[in-house]
């Protein structure tokens, strides 16, 4: 059996270095409470060699010049899913100890890594790529590994049978007990594990009862238990409050990508990629805005969260595509308020492995028509760049706009090209669409058009087609139309200043609108 | 070459000597790959498409230049590229589209609202690349407004292209990129009509087809030698596809509809008018 354990000292101070990287060489000083009594509840050890004390209050703190952040359960709370998420990547078996301490069973990944010194520093590096500074512990018994990853900073390697002689130097506060059971040893003079383990067991028993025997065994070395497995989750969630709120989105482009980072840093742990990324804010309340809404009765109150959800076609891993599709959504659509506290969270899936084949028609790299469609969404709206898709409907024009996702799958052939006579068959008559259609005024001679006023023009009526009559919708926003095909003769026309002028002439569709008693123009053959 | 031409030209080398190996040497194109445009006759006319260069057709309205996008759309989704059309007046019809063969799914359809719009949003396509067919439809934008493009933009467009596998394609009213390998003009030609006799009503008439004749202006790519063809597109999107049967036609008159025309049962389109009035 082999054990490893990553602890993380200092995890509060750590989980905000974490966001902020720009801290992580410097002091720092974490405080807690309910305003104005804030406490200092943990610092680096760089800020308590500054003299720096617990208990402290913000002001004190301040006066030494040392930087203060409030307390973040959320960054925390990320922080260990991503120490778990980096347990994950390394070995199936992780037990999640402590909220900065995890183990990992590492039996059978030295054909993976290699020896167990290898297995401790690839570990390190992981966790060191999360942005957090681990103390690394490889043992033959779980509670040996986290003894010494709690006593020893770096990588610490125990050989099996040398666990007592290992953690004998270590202080007695690394050992998992209560704080009366801590100072009773104090008490008695022990003052390192080596001491605590050269106690006899049953008198130690008498006095301290099992807990006594427990931390003699841990001591010894000799304390054996089974891993306690967590279940793995697919469930990937970054979060940030800030100090001050931010409004701009320069300054939150900046944020957005270090969360970005962190998010997919996760990911790539755990050989995934990203699906779907949600985002949310939540936002300063407007006091004008409040105030007129308070004002107002009527009027809803605007929405204190700002949420939007990311959808890729293909699994995507790039902080840079994300952080840029992420700044388009926000510049089409920005948030009507400062924001306090930005969310991410991510729906994982494999990643993509699929391999263009050699014959396989081109089509544009799926990450890059992403960025490629939301510049467009962006430049033109939303609804005017996708696939058209006719609606199941009579009524002329109708289709809506679906998302472009061009599939690769050949169609099959339709009766119309069953032959293979694409290539070779007569092309269609194309229609080119007037979008509204335009209002005409038409002239009419025994019940046919023999006239036709468009855009000013007056086009004489050669030959016609119609009234072809459809209707539709009764229930509701009823229509009812005559067709007709009519060829226009305008005259002649110059294009250009200069050219000659040609004859001006179409083949055209108007129609009647029964409800409206209008003439209007759809579109020409062309 | 006159004597200021070849002191400027040996002026501007002098300038980018370092920078630039031969500013005025022409880039040889080779031959480019030639894919169908969908219909025979200007294959036949020009060779094909060339993949990596710009082809512009031109034509004034109702010449046929949407029958001549739509078949290419068609062509070039039924062999699973993926193809974008900048319609910059917004004149795309996708049901007429769908009747005609184009595969919808694999068109990126941008519809805009002016000319600026239309470039910038070239200008994205272009570099996103990937694409089998890009289309750009100036067809309705007058050709003063046109005209206004400044002409590095086609450069650019065409320099964008080069040695990928897109073909770039411009439809307008006028001829505006003097970059285009491939320039192709269209005229119309009378409208044809079934059951058009003299004085016969116009509902027992349906317009067949508008031929046009298209024409190669200019060409840097090997091509058969002919000058220009004529095509007979198929009936496009009828009234009658989306109606009902007229109801005012009395059921005897079918037999009216070709007084002067033998009616040939083989003719699908003849079978098909022939039912329409008598299922009513």
């Amino acid at each position: 059996m082999a054990f490893a354990c990553i602890y993380i000292p200092d995890f509060m101070v750590q989980s905000l270095m974490r966001s902020e990287p720009a801290l992580r060489d410097g002091p720092l000083a974490v405080i807690e409470g309910a305003p104005p009594l804030w406490n200092v509840v943990a610092a680096n050890p760089v800020a308590l060699r500054a003299g720096l004390k617990l208990g402290m209050t913000k002001a004190q703190a301040e006066e030494f010049g040392i930087p203060v952040r409030h307390r973040s359960e959320s960054q925390e709370k990320a922080t260990h899913a991503a120490l778990l998420d980096a347990g994950w990547g390394a070995s199936p078996r992780v037990e999640e100890t402590r909220e900065d301490t995890i183990v990992l069973d590492i039996a059978g990944l030295d054909s993976l890594f290699g020896s167990r010194n290898d297995i401790a520093r690839e570990l390190a590096r992981r966790a060191s790529h999360l942005g957090l500074i681990p103390q690394v512990a490889a043992a033959s018994s779980i509670e040996a590994a986290i003894h010494a990853a709690r006593g020893f900073a770096g990588i610490t390697v125990i050989p099996d049978g040398e666990e007592r002689k290992a953690l004998s130097g270590l202080p007695i506060h690394v050992l998992s007990a209560g704080v009366e059971t801590i100072e009773v040893l104090e008490r008695w003079g022990v003052e390192t594990l080596g001491g605590l383990a050269n106690l006899p067991v049953l008198p130690l028993s008498e006095r301290l009862g099992a807990e006594g025997v427990r931390l003699h065994q841990i001591a010894s070395g000799s304390c054996t238990r089974s891993i306690v497995l967590a279940s793995p989750s697919l469930h990937f969630e970054e979060e940030m409050e800030l100090e001050d709120a931010v409004e701009e989105l320069d300054p939150l482009s900046f944020l957005l990508g270090r969360l970005l980072d962190q998010l997919c840093a996760r990911l790539a742990g755990r050989a995934l990629a990203l699906r779907a990324l949600h985002l949310q804010f939540d936002l300063e309340p407007h006091f004008e805005r409040e105030f007129r809404s308070l004002a107002d009765d009527v009027r809803p109150r605007e929405a204190t969260v700002y949420g939007k959800v990311l959808t890729l076609p293909v699994p995507v891993r790039d902080a840079k595509l994300l952080l840029q599709l992420l700044r388009l959504q926000l510049q089409s659509d920005p948030p009507l308020a400062s924001i306090r506290k930005i969310s991410l969270s991510a729906e994982a899936s494999a990643p993509r492995v699929t391999q263009n084949g050699l014959f396989a028609p081109q089509a544009p790299d799926p990450e890059k028509l992403e960025l490629t469609l939301a510049r467009l969404a962006k430049l033109v709206g939303q609804a005017n760049a996708g696939s058209p898709e006719p609606l199941d409907t009579h009524r002329p024009g109708a289709f809506r706009m679906n998302r472009f996702a061009p599939s690769q799958v050949r169609p099959e052939k339709s009766a119309q090209n069953a032959s293979g006579k694409i290539g070779t068959a007569k092309p269609m008559q194309g229609f080119r669409a007037i979008r509204p259609p335009v209002p005409i005024t038409v002239d009419i001679r025994d019940e046919e058009p023999v006239r036709v006023y468009l855009r000013g023009k007056c086009g004489t009526v050669t030959a016609a087609s119609g009234p072809w009559k459809t209707s539709g919708d009764w229930w509701q926003d009823s229509w009812q139309h005559s067709e007709w095909d009519v060829a226009l003769d305008f005259g002649t026309r110059t294009a250009l200043r200069g050219s000659e002028p040609r004859p001006d002439q179409g083949v055209y569709r108007i129609y009647n609108d029964g409800r409206q008693g209008r003439w209007f123009v759809r579109g020409t053959h062309d | 070459m006159s004597r200021n031409t070849a002191i400027l030209r040996s002026h501007v080398e002098s300038e980018l000597r370092g920078r630039v190996a031969s500013p005025f040497a022409e880039k040889a194109c080779g031959n480019p790959e030639l894919v169908s445009s969908g219909i025979p006759e200007i294959d036949a006319l020009s060779g094909g498409l060339p993949r990596g260069a710009l082809t512009e057709i031109y034509g004034p309205p109702c010449s046929g230049r949407m029958t001549l996008l739509v078949s290419m759309l068609a062509e070039r989704t039924a062999e699973t590229e993926a193809c974008a059309l900048i319609d910059v007046q917004d004149t795309f019809d996708p049901l007429a589209a769908a009747a005609a063969g184009v595969a919808l799914d694999r068109l990126l359809w941008v519809r805009c609202k002016s000319l600026d719009q239309g470039l910038r949003a070239a200008d994205l396509l272009v570099r996103g690349g990937g694409f089998g067919l890009i289309a750009m439809d100036l067809s309705e934008t007058a050709p003063k407004t046109a005209r206004a493009v400044p002409l590095n933009v086609w450069f650019r467009f065409r320099r964008a292209v080069e040695n990928t596998a897109t073909i770039l394609a411009l439809f307008a009213q006028q001829p505006n990129a003097p970059c285009a390998s491939l320039v192709l003009g269209l005229q119309a030609e009378a409208a044809r009509w079934r059951g058009a006799s003299a004085g016969a009503p116009s509902f027992i008439r349906l317009l067949e087809n508008a031929p046009l004749e298209a024409a190669i202006v200019r060409s840097r790519i090997p091509r058969p030698g002919r000058k220009c063809v004529h095509i007979f597109p198929r009936r496009g999107s009828w009234p009658t596809d989306a109606a009902t049967p007229p109801g005012r036609i009395e059921p005897q008159m079918a037999w009216a509809i070709s007084p002067d025309e033998k009616f040939d049962p083989s003719d699908s389109d003849a079978i098909g008018f022939a039912s329409l009035y008598s299922s009513s």
